[in-house]
């Protein structure tokens, strides 16, 4: 590991005014520092900021602490009440230790697990841009079928954001000019595509401090992941689906998919096939269609495509009622 | 730097990189703690920090002066063993024995948080949690076992739980 600065930051201005790295449980950040794929000269600790609690605002939702561990949020009773499909997608990632350190906004901002963006003896784009991607043409069962560019074909790992996407969560900054912003989650990640070493939009020296859920959504939340292992691993394909049906007609969906894309992927179109429709098995596969038509497998992770439409349909199948 | 570890004061000078375990083990003598994989992956580094189990590899050192750190030197001794400790002595819980402390220190967490009625990923409910074998390796899976002595481990967590016995011990 390359050496650092380290300071202490005793509120959230201190802490953009230091002019540093984040670091907060550090679970990601100091793994990657290890293998010299992140090398900050400064780290600013703001795992001390009064920035871990979870609030109830005025129209129903909830304002969530940037430090917030996952396992906290987890088990938050608001949280299983009205968001389970942010309790089960927490419950689904890494492991007990790992969550207890693990805060809500550096989840969020986890790099990928390509294989070739931890080793650093081979060219990656994201790690060293311009080098070269090897994933595309070496190993890439774990990697995107969906966002994916000529330079990098990398997955965002996180099952949490994957249920805020369909949450419709919103991200709450501070600059270091002291501007605070709302960013849409839907808003918050970039494509790859010729620089896949940017992958947000924050702006040097920006911070997370909270994230915002508007009020609980009708219908049936679910989460499901699908992976190698039957815990601690990352997803091949995970699904959030929040469904409601009146009058046997599906009134509402929201969708969102981790495994797949360089960001938790939410498409419009797989919902404009539900809404309004009767769940059918032919419903089903045309909010597939609509996800999948883009999708472009890199060879090891061809079977992506094909799985993904099963999972999909089987959970449309289960929130409806297995009507169809 | 000043640190609380097993509730005693200790002093010591690590360099600004040190991860927690690393202090532990290199700068206070405290070897129980285990260096496995080094990037959480593996478990055996687990101690609690304020009571809440993490992996000491993956955190530094300079970030936990104020914490209570146990090891699992503070849970027990040869001679007055944690019941979690004499619990996988009557089930032979490992084989080799190089997870078992992150395992133990791991698994005082693990039941805390079941006490907390916090779910986990294979619990039907999140609501009410019903302990049981299935509960006690998912909430376990962040620690590896090469010798594969789990079925050992979940029985011997599983008697400290209060947990009926679910087949013969070893």
């Amino acid at each position: 590991m390359k050496s650092f600065d380290y300071a202490r930051a005793d509120s959230p201005e201190a802490a953009v005014a230091a002019g540093g790295r984040f670091i907060a449980g550090g679970t990601n950040l100091l793994d990657l520092m290890k293998l010299q794929i992140e090398t900050p000269e400064k780290l600013v600790d703001i795992s001390r900021l009064d920035l871990a609690d979870i609030e109830e605002r005025a129209d129903g939702g909830l304002t969530i602490g940037a430090l917030v561990p996952n396992s906290d949020l987890a088990a938050d009773r608001r949280v299983i009440k009205g968001y389970p499909v942010l309790s089960r997608a927490l419950l689904a990632g890494a492991s007990g230790q790992l969550r207890n350190k693990a805060s809500t906004g550096g989840n969020l901002l986890q790099r990928t697990r390509c294989y070739y963006f931890y080793d650093t003896a081979m060219p990656c784009n994201k790690r060293d841009p311009g080098s070269g991607c090897s994933a595309i043409g070496g190993f890439n069962r774990i990697l995107a079928v969906l966002g994916t560019s000529d330079q990098c074909i990398a997955t965002h790992p996180s099952d949490m954001a994957v249920a805020m996407r369909a949450l419709d969560a919103t991200i709450v900054t501070l600059k270091p000019d002291g501007d605070r912003r709302r960013i849409a989650i839907g808003d918050f990640y970039r494509l790859p595509g010729d620089t896949p070493q940017i992958e947000t939009v924050l702006e040097g020296g920006e911070l997370i401090t909270h994230v915002e859920l508007p009020p609980p959504p009708a219908g049936t939340q679910l989460y499901r992941k699908v992976r190698d292992r039957a815990s601690y691993a990352f997803a091949l394909v995970s699904v959030a689906a929040i469904i409601s049906v009146e009058d046997d007609r599906i009134a509402s969906a929201a969708l969102a998919f981790g495994g797949l894309g360089p960001m938790p992927w939410r498409n419009p179109a797989v919902e404009a096939a539900l809404v309004g429709n009767a769940p059918s098995t032919a419903v089903f596969e045309a909010a597939a269609d609509a996800l999948l038509a883009g999708a472009k497998g890199s060879g090891s992770n061809d079977f992506k495509i094909p799985l993904t439409r099963r999972v999909l349909i089987a959970c449309l199948r289960d929130l409806t009622g297995g009507t169809a | 730097m000043h640190f609380t570890i097993n509730g005693a004061p200790r002093e010591a000078e690590p360099d600004i990189r040190a991860s927690l375990l690393d202090l532990l083990r290199e700068h206070l003598g405290l070897t129980g703690t285990k260096k496995g994989c080094d990037h959480g992956q593996c478990g055996a580094c687990t101690v609690l920090v304020n009571g809440r189990r993490i992996n000491s590899c993956l955190t530094l050192a300079v970030m936990h002066q104020d914490d209570d750190i146990l090891t699992i030197e503070g849970l027990g001794s040869a001679d007055t063993l944690h019941p979690l400790q004499a619990a996988f002595v009557k089930h032979d819980g490992f084989q080799c024995g190089y997870c078992t402390p992150g395992q133990i220190c791991s698994a005082v967490g693990m039941l805390d948080e079941v006490a907390k009625g916090w779910p986990s990923h294979v619990s039907g409910s999140l609501d009410a949690i019903d302990l049981n074998d299935a509960e006690i390796s998912e909430r376990m899976s962040g620690n590896l076992c090469r010798c594969s002595a789990y079925p050992n481990i979940v029985d011997a967590i599983s008697e400290v739980a209060g947990l009926a016995p679910s087949g013969a011990d070893a």
